[in-house]
């Protein structure tokens, strides 16, 4: 197949239109007469209500557009109020949709398309939506009260404030009911089904293929037949909407994105689901039953349900009575033997703390995942932020090195998810896999990787004695390590002979019985510190294509799409750049001093106040320069090519 | 060791999935080669011998047993045991034993605990593992006082204890921990005394062979910050107006033998009635009331109303009528068992887990080179 795109510039989100489009395709006629431009990309928002099932509608437009073969970046924005006051600005959620014919790495900046379920929807996101964009409004909800409650005097639609956009008025909430009046439903019953009435009118403008949606609909509401067949007749009916009124002249094509992407089979995927699978693949590579100990917290528990479901692979799930017997079990479940993984988010990890200065202390493995999202405290639980690193690091009483592995795209949760339970396998140690909300719930299409390229994750057992006492006697010495790399033997109850009880008191390296020697403590302190600092990782690689940069971009876990899409902008301006992106916070790459040293300055964009800065500039007494926000979302594009263009310049 | 579960589980033995030991054990088999390092005189010392003398009994493989614990003195009993063992953290020890025993069944899991650990710190995870009905044996040494740390008051001390923390008493009234257990939906539960051996290998045995969340509480001397604790239920004089001796089956009487020449059945001559009027458990006085309507003690009663009842009839202060015994023994369905039955069935319907098809999915596209 071959892409629409020819010229090599437009595989970058070109600078000089931002987050505009670029028209790649002549003007044609369709059979109904109507005009069909084509694309590069489009950035569409669907805003409503809390409860107008606007996650819903983004999930399916996005299933749409991954089987249609589009790269595709989303990100859900939600509230943490399951139904906050109708109505209002704070119940406002929205999914916003980036799919392109080329590789991109964000959910964009500003949308193309703003769908507006009512005016709280509109006022919200008006913002965010640049002049000359298209908004599709829900009239019915344009009346006087709900208008009042956020605010507007007049109605938008009216005063003239919407100057400048390409304003679409649909009665959808009307429509709607009209369409589904054979169904027999409530007025009530029937206005449900307007996402489906709004989805199906922005498929026929962008030509996104139908039969999933149905299939899905008569699948979700396959005890309700009644329900599944007035869901898909109100998407048919905003499909034909769209197709035959005036209003809408034109409609889109956006080409597969298929020179985007290496041959293979592909998937869309989000970074929990990713996540999910990682860890069931690892099982699956260990030979290690999968025990996950949770309790529920937002926006982590996506992981604890998908786990749960796939009992058949041998997974154990385990929903706790809290974030400490969360951890807990998970710490028992590895003791026996179990790949063991525990799954929160940030308030869970403080919670956490002392069992994981235990599992440091036991030296068994554990995967300990981190989905952050906004702090201090209960902060933002739907947002997303990075500001647990300097926790993961550090919060722990006494000196207890964790090794930090933090994936960078949604779809990259699948491999760290691997890469964490290696660690943890190998070196016999709690490890942090540090993802976030905009990775956890946003997604984008993932190459399902062929079996055999997985990695081997097999673990042996402790099966006898494996030390001998000056009498030739020969024993089981619990905390005798591997010279390499320094993990003790992972001895499972059940195997005859090697008996042994461990604890968190302070033991003596080799035997493991209880010791307050102040050289063996000062000697295990060392000890554990330098298992963790040997953990074997990759070196950073770093992009830069001119290779005369002198400006360094360097980023961990989600920002490496917002980053890379700023380079790209930066490059394309005609700026050099190098960047680097970090896997490995704890232990860092060796390589990482090096590559620092050879740029004269070093940009560290993080979603908290320069966490990463401060770690790097604590060990490498290099001059970072941070460029932090913390708006519960992620950096935009534009905001950062500028801010590096500032670092360039300066 | 031939509990069954409740009718229409699997019939499982509460230990039948933990291998056997090869040949005949030994005491000295279950003592580890370290150093006991409690306080000499202490009460734990009776409790650990009496444990290392009941494993031989079990006969069951020590590489399948685990013992995991907390913090507190009690918690270093691991270290003592010649099986696997866990000293963990402070209260946290119900919830570590949960995922091993819920990840191996062939294994026999025992917490041990005091009463700071299960019932200040670790209370949440004490009651959640009741409830929860693991596999798992929790003995809970109760010396109503605080002893690694020195002497302050525990959430058994009795109001007003005078300790460095309440140098003019404590204020807050105690848990009664079996009252607690009971409450938190426990099929068995037991209380027992450090210095009875023979009661206390007793209680031991029938919480071995119950199948699911066994709590044994074990009032244990310290002899150091709260001697005497529990010197009434032991003195030979004394015990017998303060304990009330329960077994299953049999009326429920204590106190000097209403003896056959005063016209008595050689039962002791108090026993435990129902009065009628509140509807609550009651002492009388069997020489002067007569026999009829003492109550019989039924451990396997479906309603814990019972066993509850027994559990008020102590004085928190003088430890007068303090049952000691099974007062429930009760099977419910087991955790582990049924989670292990679930996974089966996600077998039986979706056949074993095929990864290659589970991270292709059902939508999926193809880019050709």
């Amino acid at each position: 197949m071959t892409s629409q795109v020819s010229s090599p510039a437009e595989q970058a989100e070109p600078a000089d239109q931002q987050d505009g489009q670029t028209l790649v395709g002549g003007q044609r006629a369709s059979d109904g007469g109507k005009e069909v431009r084509r694309l590069d990309r489009v950035i569409i928002r669907f805003a409503g209500d809390s409860g107008d099932g606007m996650q819903l509608t983004g999930d399916r437009f996005t299933s749409e557009t991954a089987s249609f073969g589009n790269d595709l970046s989303t990100l859900p924005n939600f509230p943490a109020e399951i139904r906050a006051p109708a109505g209002t600005l704070p119940g406002v959620s929205s999914f916003q949709l980036h799919f392109a014919d080329h590789d991109i790495l964000t959910p964009g900046d500003a949308p193309n398309v703003l769908v507006a379920m009512n005016p709280a929807a509109l006022k919200a996101n008006l913002g965010d939506v640049p002049r000359g964009a298209e908004i599709i409004v829900n009239t019915d909800e344009f009346t006087k009260r709900p208008m009042a409650r956020v605010g507007y005097d007049q109605s938008p639609l009216e005063d003239g404030s919407l100057d400048g956009y390409n304003v679409h008025p649909v009665p959808l909430t009307t429509l709607t009911v009209e369409a589904l009046k054979e169904f027999g439903l409530s007025r009530k019953e029937a206005e449900r089904s307007k996402n489906m009435f709004a989805l199906g009118l922005l498929s026929w403008m962008y030509h996104r293929p139908t039969e999933g949606t149905e299939k899905f609909l008569r699948q979700k509401f396959a005890k309700k037949p009644q329900i599944a067949e007035a869901n898909v007749a109100a998407f048919r009916a905003g499909w034909n909407f769209g197709e035959t009124t005036e209003d809408f002249a034109v409609s889109y094509e956006v080409a597969p994105a298929s020179s985007a992407f290496p041959p293979g089979t592909y998937r869309n995927i989000s970074g929990n689901l990713a996540l999910s699978y990682g860890l069931i693949a690892a099982s699956h590579q260990a030979d290690l039953p999968l025990f996950l100990g949770s309790y529920p917290i937002t926006p982590a528990s996506d992981i604890l349900h998908e786990l749960s479901r796939h009992k058949n692979f041998g997974v154990r799930t385990f929903q706790a009575e809290d974030e400490i017997a969360g951890i807990g079990a998970a710490l028992g479940a590895a003791f026996g033997g179990a790949l063991a993984v525990t799954t929160t988010s940030g308030p869970g990890v403080a919670l956490k703390s002392e069992t994981i200065g235990l599992a440091v202390s036991l030296e068994l493995p554990l995967v300990v995942v981190d989905i952050q999202r906004g702090g201090p405290s209960t902060g933002l639980p739907t947002k997303t932020e990075q500001a647990d690193l300097l926790q993961a690091m550090y919060g722990r009483n006494g000196e207890a090195p964790v090794p930090i592995v933090a994936p960078k795209t949604p779809a990259d949760c699948f491999d760290a998810a691997l890469d964490a339970v290696r660690i943890a396998l190998t070196y016999r140690t709690p490890v942090f896999l540090l993802s976030d909300g905009y990775l956890a719930n946003g997604s984008e299409p993932w190459r399902v990787p062929d079996l055999e390229d997985l990695p081997d994750l097999r673990v042996r057992f402790a099966s006898g004695p494996n030390h001998t006492l000056a009498d030739g006697t020969e024993v089981f010495w619990p905390y005798k390590r591997d010279p390499e790399t320094l993990a003790r033997p992972w001895a499972v109850p059940g195997t005859p002979g090697l008996e042994h009880r461990i604890g968190g008191i302070e033991k003596q390296d080799g035997t493991g019985n209880i010791s307050y020697d102040p050289a063996n403590h000062d000697h295990m302190v060392r000890t554990r510190q330098a298992k963790v600092d040997g953990v074997e990782v990759p070196d950073i690689t770093v992009d830069d294509p001119t290779g005369d940069a002198r400006t360094l971009v360097l980023g961990w876990g989600s920002t490496y799409g917002p980053i890379t899409a700023a380079v790209r902008r930066v490059r394309a301006a005609g700026d050099a750049i190098a960047q680097a992106h970090l896997r490995h916070l704890n232990p860092f790459p060796g390589n990482l001093g090096a590559v620092l040293a050879r740029y004269d300055k070093v940009v560290v964009p993080e979603m908290n106040l320069g966490q990463l800065a401060t770690l790097l500039r604590a060990k490498y007494l290099v001059d970072t320069r941070s460029f932090t926000q913390v708006r519960g979302l992620p950096f935009k594009a534009e905001q950062l090519a500028t801010a590096l263009k500032e670092a360039i310049d300066d | 060791m031939t509990e069954t579960i409740a009718e229409g589980l699997s019939s499982v033995d509460a230990l039948s999935l933990v291998p056997k030991a090869g040949a005949k054990q030994t005491m000295k088999d279950f003592k580890s080669d370290q150093e006991v390092r409690w306080c000499p005189g202490c009460g734990d010392y009776a409790v650990l011998a009496a444990v290392q003398g009941f494993m031989p009994e079990l006969g069951l493989a020590k590489e399948n047993i685990v013992f995991v614990s907390g913090i507190g003195c009690s918690s270093r009993f691991p270290y003592y045991m010649n099986t696997y063992g866990m000293h963990s953290i402070h209260g946290r020890a119900p919830a570590i034993a949960t995922g091993l025993a819920a990840s191996r069944r062939d294994l026999s899991v025992w917490v041990v605990t005091g009463d700071g650990d299960a019932l200040s710190i670790g209370g949440n995870h004490l009651i959640h593992a009741l409830r929860r009905n693991v596999n798992l044996k929790i003995l809970l040494f109760n010396n109503r006082i605080y002893g690694l740390t020195k002497g302050q008051y525990s959430p058994t001390s009795e109001v007003g204890k005078i300790t460095k923390s309440t140098p003019m008493g404590s204020l807050d009234a105690p848990f009664n921990p079996l009252s607690l257990a009971l409450g938190a939906e426990a099929g068995f539960v037991a209380r027992t005394v450090d210095s009875d051996r023979k009661h206390l290998t007793q209680v031991l045995r029938e919480a071995a062979a119950h199948p699911g969340t066994a709590l044994v509480e074990i009032y244990q001397n310290c002899n150091i910050f709260n001697d005497g604790a529990f010197e009434v239920l032991k003195d030979r004089d004394q015990a017998l107006e303060a304990v009330i001796r329960l077994e299953h089956g049999k009326p429920i009487r204590f106190g000097a033998p209403f003896s056959e020449e005063d016209g008595g059945d050689g039962l002791g001559s108090k026993g435990v009635v129902r009065d009628p009027a509140t509807g609550d458990l009651k002492v009388i006085d069997v020489t002067r009331e007569g026999t009829a309507g003492v109550l019989v003690h039924d451990a396997h009663a479906a309603s814990p109303t019972n066993a509850f009842a027994l559990t008020r009839l102590a004085d928190p202060d003088t430890l007068h009528h303090t049952p000691i015994g099974v007062l429930r023994n009760v099977a419910r369905p087991v955790y582990e068992a049924q989670m292990t039955t679930q996974l089966e069935a996600a077998v039986e319907q979706k056949g074993k887990g095929d990864l290659g098809a589970l991270l292709a999915g059902q939508d999926t596209w193809t880019v050709v080179g």
